[in-house]
């Protein structure tokens, strides 16, 4: 398919810009003007429609393909939350509107929406007190992490590390070491949890705190939670949960309640706002009381005349971690679902999505090997059987054959723990059908895999394009059409 | 592949060592497990290095692994064919993918590398 | 239940074939955990939450005429642009880790990094950060990353919201930050040159500047290169449609923030942070990168490329802890660009700046309204002095109908009759006219 630039012909207009009404043409001083205009396409509206219709076509989404990636929670994305958000009274407002003397009167609504989303994901998780700044899930850990930081401070700790499972998303140490600390990995036992034992050999007084994905990234709740969150606090350490896989759980247990003192969500993995190819999302971070007094600013208050204000005046805050509020519109998303299924809903959320993970898990365990034969939460983890492995079949073959049944792949090679991984997250919006037609294909492929290997080392078949060069990509790199 | 004569680490370097130059690189198996190398990144000539710092970096697709100093000295020289042709790591790895060579200043680093025999019972062990 | 594919009679059909029950599927946590009922409200029906919706969209004032900007435009917003970006095929989508499925997203950001390129005159950009701000603090990370040193020098005409963020990101970092300031609406040449040494990462202005003056930064590009130090360079996307490129003044990163191109201004997000940098600082950015390559049959396909450097290979040691970006709105920026074309986007920085020069002249002919600053040359924004408090000022014309700009003492002390007056292509002459009009009667 040609890129855009290709299409381009001299003269060709999409939209028309009105005539100036003013009689002034401002002519700037030479020097501060680029020399030629930027090279631009030039293209009709219906030219420019008809390229990313094409484009588009050559997408998966949620809408067209059951997507079942591991950790990355892609549920249905409810239209109506798009209706909403396109509501002039929340698209047209000037973010600088309620930094106007007097102007939080001009902005009640939008500023209604944060204040109520921070109450419901307080009851949600526990927790005191939520910023609804971070931009996205890694975002709200880098936010987690200068608290952390602001609070050890404060305390005049002098602490230096923070733990992280070796399972951990990447963003996890990331995170951690952007915002000034050193990462201690800490490894985990062979049935995929915490080694309390390993913990308690890195437990010193300059640990920082511990960074948990809970449940964690092998889609398992560790029954230590707990005795880990303890074990932290005992140096004074703050405990991070990393709420990534909150779908497990939403409605049925609470972060706060298992000692962690910080938390961040992921709106568009348990809250159901689009991943739009990549972004945007965003990563409330909600922190319990020892800890409110550092999150960022502003802060949505409600005053007793029960009218909503910016409140900044907060002495130990971390300060800026956005230019404003957050990422409002995918919020305001967000807060529609969470009013649409209420207090039922969210455990119906959890219980199914729980449901379905296993019903995957109980029957593929036969034909794929299960990283762990435990029940898990709300996504399951294999790899392939010794029988594919030996006719050279790996994780990312089956991945590929997937494709040309009409699925989009289980999230592939991650958790880094578990050799050849494969991670299944059907999540609560999938129906039994598509769960039996999906366990189905995997059976299939699984099969062929050991009677013709050769028919999935050729997959995908079906798609515009077969296996990319990404080793080409890398030595002859080709990152922009100049 | 494992090279009698040669001295080994745990990260997975080896080095030649003729009279006070020692020669760098990645051992085989560390070669496999990135797959097809992209991208090297080499110390600078004349840096002093202290055993066990970071010197370097190879990138494959799927992978990016620090390359620590086996010894400590001084970087006397770079092998600038990595630069456009980094995949004679994966061809040839003991031999032309040499990293970088190095003048030793500490001669007792080398009684914390390990033996071909004892690299080989290590890599049994992973 | 809203949303949730099996039925109740599905749910138990399913325990009974895999010979579990929801107790036991839920029993790995234990039971002093599991928190019974929350104190939320009932599910609302989509009927009834649109009435809710509605009515707290109903109290957010969107009737003001806006001449209010800081960074953040009205600007006109094509109705394409909307039809496009909503296919579900772009917007349900995930991050392209599979390219075989993702060759709409993945194209659609090779093509908006060409754009990003081609409008700023640099090599290479990546598929997007958060916004303009943490984009720019992005660029100052890169930019220790690449000289190994850690001083950096930021003039006050910089986006004082940014400079804040930039601040609060690095208090538990070793990072001296100089500040020099901005007196006579450019930046000042004097104090960044004096502290400009071969201790100095980078030197971060901002252009148009967030008073609106306008500058050409090459004298200061030269001599940050003869101390080893890099220039990073914040612009404003449509004003590049007539302003010289960041690239042509010689810097090395140039970030800002996109929301110009096609957002809406949404209310704080979600924005459209860009970076462009030189090739031979490419692995030392952050973020996702999109790369042309050829597929198993040589058809010309795109992938993400130099993944080595993001966090899910490098962890702790990658460029950035980002994974997430702005994908829909970099996508929502192309489509922008690609609808107003090369003569579109030319006219409407020149629409901008007419209407913002015709603006500045009627408002300085009120008696006691004056330009705040000496400098010459703005684009679309401008600073003016009133003879009261300019914050009270803007609250008498909100009741006259007009979001008149913004009291620049709420981040610069010593600016409490100062307004920033921000004019896009969307004001009409009749708009300006009344504005004006209401500005004498309030004084």
């Amino acid at each position: 398919m040609k890129l855009i630039f290709e299409k381009s012909a001299a003269g060709r207009r999409g939209v028309q810009t009105a005539k100036s009404d003013v009689a002034e043409t401002i002519n700037i001083k030479k020097e501060f003007l680029r020399d030629k205009p930027a090279e631009i396409t030039e293209l009709s509206e219906l030219d420019v429609v008809r390229h990313f219709t094409e484009l588009s076509r050559r997408n998966f989404g949620v809408d067209t393909n059951f997507y079942p990636l591991g950790s990355c929670t892609m549920k249905y994305n409810p239209k109506v939350t798009e209706r909403i958000a396109s509501y002039p009274g929340f698209a047209h407002l000037h973010p600088l509107l309620p930094q106007l003397r007097g102007g939080g009167m001009l902005t009640q609504g939008a500023l209604a929406v944060l204040y109520e989303m921070d109450l419901l994901l307080r009851e949600i998780t526990g927790m005191a007190g939520f910023t609804m700044q971070p931009l996205a899930g890694a975002h709200g850990e880098l936010t987690g992490i200068m608290i952390m930081a602001a609070y050890h401070r404060d305390k005049k700790n002098k602490k230096t590390t923070v733990l992280i499972p070796d399972s951990a998303h990447g963003t996890n140490p990331a995170s951690a070491a952007i915002a000034g600390y050193k990462v201690v990995p800490i490894a985990s036992t062979d049935k995929g949890v915490m080694n309390i034992d390993a913990l308690k050999k890195n437990l010193n007084d300059e640990v920082a705190g511990l960074m948990l994905t809970c449940p964690n990234t092998l889609g398992l709740f560790d029954p230590n939670v707990k005795e880990i969150c303890d074990l932290i606090h005992s140096v004074d350490g703050v405990t991070y949960c990393d709420g990534a896989n909150l779908n497990a759980i939403v409605g049925k247990a609470r972060p706060a309640d298992f000692g962690f003192d910080i938390v961040h969500i992921n709106l568009h993995k348990t809250f159901a706002t689009p991943h739009g190819g990549g972004g945007p999302g965003a990563g409330p971070v909600g922190v319990t009381g020892k800890l409110v007094d550092y999150l960022p600013v502003s802060v949505v208050i409600k005053r007793d005349d029960g009218t909503y204000a910016l409140e900044y005046d907060r002495p130990k805050s971390i300060g800026y971690i956005a230019p404003f509020y957050g990422n409002f519109a995918v919020i305001l998303r967000a807060y529609v679902y969470i009013l649409m299924l209420g207090r039922e809903g969210l455990v119906r959320v959890s219980e199914n999505a729980v449901l379905n993970a296993n019903y995957v898990r109980v029957k593929l365990k036969d034909y794929f090997e299960s990283a762990v034969d435990t029940i898990c939460k709300h996504e399951c983890v294999f790899s392939p059987s010794k029988e594919m492995l030996d006719s050279g079949i790996h994780s990312l073959d089956v991945a590929k054959a997937l494709i040309d049944r009409g699925f989009h792949p289980p999230t592939v090679y991650f958790p880094t723990t578990v050799k050849e991984a494969m991670m299944i997250e059907p999540t609560e919006t999938e129906s039994k059908e598509t769960l039996d037609a999906f366990i189905e294909a995997m059976k299939d492929i699984a099969a062929i895999s050991v009677k013709s290997p050769e028919k999935i080392k050729a997959a995908p078949v079906t798609t515009p394009v077969c296996r990319p060069d990404e080793t080409a990509a890398v030595k002859n790199l080709d990152l922009a059409c100049l | 592949m494992v090279i009698k004569g040669l001295l080994y680490t745990k990260e997975h370097e080896w080095a030649k060592v003729e009279g006070d130059i020692a020669t760098i690189g990645i051992t085989d198996h560390a070669q496999e497990q990135l797959g097809e190398v992209t991208f090297v990144e080499l110390p600078a000539v004349g840096r002093e290095v202290v055993q066990k710092d970071e010197i370097g970096v190879v990138e494959s697709t799927k992978a990016a692994s620090d390359i620590f100093s086996p010894i400590t000295g001084t970087v006397t020289e770079v092998n600038t064919k990595l630069k456009t042709s980094p995949e004679i790591i994966n061809d040839d790895c003991y031999g032309q993918g040499w990293f970088c060579k190095i003048r030793i200043t500490d001669k007792a680093s080398l009684k914390n590398l390990l033996d071909a025999a004892q690299y080989e019972e290590y890599l049994k062990g992973l | 239940m809203p949303f949730i594919a099996n039925t109740d009679e599905q749910r138990r059909q399913m325990l009974a074939e895999i010979g579990l029950s929801m107790e036991r599927l839920f029993s790995d946590i234990p039971k002093k955990f599991q928190c019974g009922r929350l104190n939320l409200p009932q599910g609302l029906t989509e009927q009834e939450v649109r009435e809710t919706l509605a009515a707290m969209a109903g109290k957010n004032s969107i009737d003001l005429t806006l001449f209010l900007g800081g960074g953040f435009y009205d600007h006109f917003i094509p109705a394409a642009v909307y039809s496009i970006i909503s296919r579900s095929e772009f917007y349900t989508a995930y991050t392209p880790y599979q390219p075989e499925v993702s060759q709409g997203t993945l194209q659609a950001i090779y093509e908006y990094q060409s754009m990003i390129c081609r409008l700023t005159d640099m090599q290479v950009a990546n598929a997007s950060l958060y916004d303009g701000g943490t984009a720019m603090y992005e660029a100052m990370m890169m930019t220790l990353r690449i000289t190994g040193r850690n001083k950096v020098i930021i003039d006050t005409s910089v986006n004082p919201i940014y400079r804040v963020m930039i601040e609060s990101y690095t208090r538990n970092l070793e990072i001296e930050h100089v500040q020099t300031q901005c007196t006579t609406g450019q930046v000042n040449r004097e104090q960044i040159m004096a502290k400009l040494d071969n201790e100095t990462a980078a030197v971060i202005l901002q252009n148009p500047n967030f008073f609106g003056c306008i500058d050409d930064f090459s004298d200061i590009a030269e001599a940050a290169h003869k101390q080893g130090a890099l220039l990073i360079v914040s612009c404003y996307p449509i004003s590049l449609g007539i302003l010289k490129t960041p690239g042509a003044m010689g810097a090395d990163i140039v970030t800002g923030e996109g929301q110009c191109l096609g957002l809406p201004m949404s209310f704080g997000g979600p924005y459209l942070g860009f970076m462009a940098t030189k090739m031979e600082y490419v692995r030392k950015m952050p973020g996702r990168i999109i790369g042309r390559t050829v597929d198993r049959n040589g058809n010309q396909c795109f992938v993400m490329t130099l993944q080595a450097r993001e966090q899910h290979i490098r962890r702790e040691k990658a460029t950035s802890n980002i994974c997430s970006n702005e994908a829909l709105c970099a996508m929502t920026a192309l489509v922008y660009i690609t609808l107003m074309g090369k003569e579109g986007l030319r006219q409407t920085a020149q629409l901008c700046a007419d209407k913002a020069s015709y603006a500045y002249s009627r408002l300085t002919a009120i008696p006691g309204v004056k330009p705040h600053f000496g400098a010459k040359w703005f684009f679309n924004e401008f600073v003016l002095d009133l003879p009261k408090d300019a914050a009270d000022v803007i609250v008498k014309l909100i009741e006259k109908g007009f979001a008149a700009g913004f009291p620049l003492s709420r981040y610069y002390p010593g600016m409490k009759n100062s307004m920033l007056v921000c004019v896009t292509e969307k004001r009409t002459k009749q708009q300006i006219g009344m504005f004006a009009e209401a500005l004498e009667s309030v004084l």
